[in-house]
């Protein structure tokens, strides 16, 4: 006997396929940015379901700023050639001039730069004017306002006063000229929900997200993984093997992990039911000023 | 998990802008679950300006809490609040009457509220209203009972929450498959990509594809998993059709002796959002489901005040402004009245330059008298506009409908009025409903649907009257509300003034002169309202006459007056 109800995690799903084959439906030309974090491997998975059995309609896009941790980079070529992607790769040819380091140069400066300006050349490059990315409500306190279809104005940059009011599930993928479309498929999965997906689905993440012992040092109350040879000790540093994992990832110089033993996906989902923390707190970038997710989002920033 | 979920502190703010504001400018969601049910939470501001937040955070929600301060008790705010929850169809409404320990736990002064609102609800179309009192500050009732009020019988409000019951508001009647795109596979097999909007299907159902109206079999379902032999709203699936039909975006998939209006004509409820007011005749975007067309309003019915909740005369929307409107749309859309199927009747109108959302919009169920067959070919406009037929005749044209029981002092008060209006230089003619009997509705009979004839043709008439610059003077029985709202429809809100006389039905027997009291009691004149059939008052006329207890002079003193004070009779020049 059929109840003929959906699941939270069906549900999700399903809302998410819906956002997805709206989002290609409707742009000219879009892209799904990817990170190689959990929620992109959540993404890309959804995307497959969302448009078999026809091939993905999109490229995917990453933005490497050179920093990113080297298991992250094996593991994005390995996805996309299992699953004979399109995958296009961007590097801030500036950045790499001008050897812009997170560290040496200001981790505000490094992401404009690196990230953000890199993100909006690639868009500019390819004629995209829809991206779609794995950000989620929950993530910080000022994406909470973010809308599912999120319009962007001719430099990229996202003015709170501008946004469309959301009704129903009738969100518009075109914009004004000039003006481009962000798309968050995953708005309303909490950190929560993308495990419980991740164990059910059986979904392939980094290794990074599991407990192992790792090369760390502890600097400000951080515990960064040295990854190479790039950062530099400070006076009075020595690094240490410790038990961590990481609940985000980001560029390995700015990524804090945290000490944990949960080193499969159902203990991570175990060690979850009991956090409280916001899961960006091992985000050094969105700690140097007040507001300062809000301000990287307006002037572009994924 | 187990920390107190309604932080309420949580569910404000969050933008810079705001924070330098202090205020919420915007609906924000929040997350939280509890080990039996997940939430989100939209978070609207209430601001009075901001009708627009409080629809589009409704537009996403199955149950929405209203806030009640028990020393303030029921307040404008919360009647908008229950309005535009009604409005957007969400069908649980909870009433927290908070802040109760500052009463003392007084159960009065919850009962008060209680019966404050419910006479007000009745007016609203959310069936199920719950009374919770609590105190956010101490907590009691939010999470978990307390000691103070042995008289609550009920669970605390997050148990509510937890337990109330939404699954069943959904529709698993009327299959609606709008498709979102085809998807072609590597073998060039072609399938249908939607989000089942309502409605159940399976693999074998035979499919209708509107608007062609091809006929089809479902060969095949796709779920995210994998192939399905049924599936259900809300998932999202592809569907294959036997012998290839051709299916685009747009298109709408259901079962063929149950399918939705295909039409250019639209009757809806309008929120309008943007800063540009409404314009008729102007050339907009209308989304509904995947199908776009271009669309137009080709007329406001009227605006709808939503503090009082009254309908009032308007030319037109501004932001935060709430109306009914018929919009014409350049092609025949799939379409099913909201309160039936939410995602089938819930539509945007959009700029079609930049794409802006302008006006949400409910589609309602449109009168079948309204939908009769209507001529191919545009309409001719008169070459004499409205001001011109003013400044002519020095009135503006008005529809006085005089509604009221048999024997209630319609007729005379409205041939009295008539003399009235042209002894002092106007042009009035009456619409009386024995001699409308006589004439052009003398093939109607009494039964509800003629009955409903006989309204709508005396409707015709009195704007075919109005719009020749004359003033329209009706006096129907009109027994029903329904009725008596079509004839606004056909008159125009602005121009239709409604006059309740208002006598007992002990009195209009009394002075039934020709007896027809005496004979409806014998049975000889089938249903007579007031006697064998209902006869139901207006809830708000513009005027209601006490015609049992004044005279005629005084009844079309005070008519004459409502005329004035409209300045009908004196228009601007």
């Amino acid at each position: 006997m059929t109840s003929y109800v959906l699941d939270t995690l069906a549900a999700l799903e399903a809302e998410s396929i819906h956002i997805l084959r709206e989002a290609a439906a409707q742009a000219r030309s879009p892209v799904l940015l990817y990170s190689i974090g959990k929620d992109s491997s959540v993404l890309l998975h959804l995307a497959r379901k969302a448009f078999a059995p026809a091939p993905l309609p999109f490229p995917l896009l990453h933005v490497d700023t050179t920093w990113k941790f080297r298991e992250m980079i094996s593991f994005r070529d390995r996805t996309a050639k299992e699953l004979d992607l399109r995958l296009l790769v961007h590097t801030s040819a500036r950045g790499v001039a001008e050897g812009i380091h997170p560290v040496e140069h200001g981790a505000q400066h490094y992401t404009r730069v690196m990230k953000t300006e890199a993100l909006k050349e690639a868009l500019d490059l390819h004629r995209f004017d829809v991206a779609i990315g794995g950000a989620r409500r929950d993530e910080e306190m000022s994406r909470a306002k973010e809308r599912v279809f999120s319009v962007r104005d001719r430099h990229h940059q996202w003015d709170p006063r501008r946004q469309r009011p959301e009704l129903w599930n009738l969100w518009s993928a075109r914009a004004g000229e000039g003006e481009s479309v962000r798309v968050f498929p995953l708005s309303s999965w909490t950190e929560l929900d993308v495990w419980l997906y991740i164990l059910v689905e059986k979904i392939p993440v980094v290794p990074l997200y599991f407990a192992a012992p790792r090369p760390v040092v502890e600097r400000g109350g951080t515990l960064l993984m040295l990854d190479d040879d790039r950062l530099g000790l400070l006076p009075g540093e020595a690094p240490e093997t410790r038990m961590v994992r990481f609940r985000t990832l980001g560029c390995w110089p700015l990524t804090g992990a945290v000490e944990s033993t949960a080193a499969s996906v159902e203990e991570v989902v175990l060690e979850l039911v009991g956090a409280h923390r916001s899961e960006r707190q091992g985000r050094l970038i969105d700690h140097d000023e007040s507001g300062s997710m809000e301000l990287k989002k307006r002037e572009g920033y994924f | 998990m187990s920390g107190l979920p309604l932080d309420f502190s949580l569910l404000v703010d969050g933008l810079k802008a705001e924070r330098e504001q202090g205020i919420t400018i915007d609906v924000a969601y929040r997350y939280f679950g509890t080990p039996r049910r997940k939430f989100i939470i939209a978070d609207a501001p209430g601001h009075e300006q901001y009708t627009r937040n409080m629809a589009t955070a409704a537009s996403a929600c199955d149950l929405a809490v209203l806030l009640v301060d028990a020393r303030l008790g029921v307040a404008r705010q919360t009647r908008r609040h229950a309005f535009i929850a009604s409005l957007l169809g969400i069908r649980h409404l909870v009433v927290a009457v908070n802040k109760m320990d500052l009463v003392g736990w007084d159960r009065d002064v919850f009962e008060r509220i209680r019966e404050e609102f419910t006479g007000f609800a009745a007016r609203l179309e959310s069936p199920d209203v719950t009374f919770l009192p609590l105190s956010a500050l101490t907590g009691e009732n939010v999470v978990r009972k307390g000691g103070s009020a042995p008289w609550y019988q009920g669970p605390p409000l997050l148990e509510h929450l937890e337990t109330v019951h939404v699954a069943s508001d959904r529709n698993l009647v009327d299959l609606r498959l709008p498709v979102q795109s085809v998807l072609r596979g590597p073998d060039g097999s072609r399938a249908s990509a939607g989000t089942i909007a309502s409605g159940i299907v399976r693999v074998g159902d035979e499919v209708t594809v509107l608007p062609s109206l091809l006929t089809s079999r479902v060969t095949r379902i796709l779920g995210p998993s994998g192939d399905l032999a049924e599936a259900f709203a809300p998932m999202a699936v592809a569907v294959s059709l036997e012998d290839e039909v051709d299916v685009g975006r747009g298109d709408v998939l259901s079962h063929p002796g149950n399918l939705p209006s295909l039409s250019r004509d639209v009757e809806a409820m309008l929120v309008w959002m943007d800063g540009r007011p409404l314009e008729r005749g102007r050339p907009y975007q209308l989304r509904i489901g995947t199908s776009t067309s271009g669309a137009t309003v080709s007329a406001l019915r009227y605006g709808i005040d939503v503090t009082t909740l009254r309908r009032v005369p308007a030319d037109s929307l501004g932001p935060n402004e709430i109306g009914r409107a018929a919009l014409t749309l350049t092609r025949a859309v799939p379409h099913d009245p909201y309160a039936r199927n939410r995602s089938m009747g819930a539509l945007v109108l959009e700029d079609p330059a930049d794409h802006r959302i302008l006006a949400a919009g409910m589609v309602l169920a449109t009168q079948p008298a309204l939908r009769e067959t209507r001529p191919a070919g545009p309409r001719r406009s008169s070459l004499v506009s409205p001001a011109e037929r003013e400044r002519l005749l020095g009135q503006r044209p008005v529809t006085v409908w005089l509604t009221g029981l048999a024997a209630s002092g319609k007729s005379s008060i409205a041939f009295g009025l008539e003399r009235r209006l042209v002894d002092g230089g106007h042009t009035a003619s009456v619409l009386d409903g024995t001699a409308l009997r006589h004439g052009i509705s003398q093939d109607l009979g009494f039964g509800p649907d003629d009955r409903t004839s006989a309204v709508l043709r005396a409707a015709e008439v009195a704007r075919i009257l109005n719009d020749a610059g004359l003033v329209a003077i009706v006096a129907l029985v009109s027994p029903l509300a329904a009725d008596r709202q079509l004839a606004r429809d056909v008159v125009g809100a602005a121009r239709f003034v409604e006059v309740h006389c208002a006598a007992s039905l002990a009195a209009c027997e009394a002075r039934d002169a020709d007896e027809v009291y005496a004979r409806a009691r014998r049975g000889e004149l089938g249903p007579f309202p007031g006697v064998t059939s209902p006869y139901e008052p207006p809830d708000s006329p513009d005027l209601r006459l006490p015609t049992g207890e004044i005279g005629l002079e005084e009844a079309i003193d005070r008519v004459v007056r409502v005329l004035e004070r409209r300045g009908d009779l004196s228009p601007a020049r």
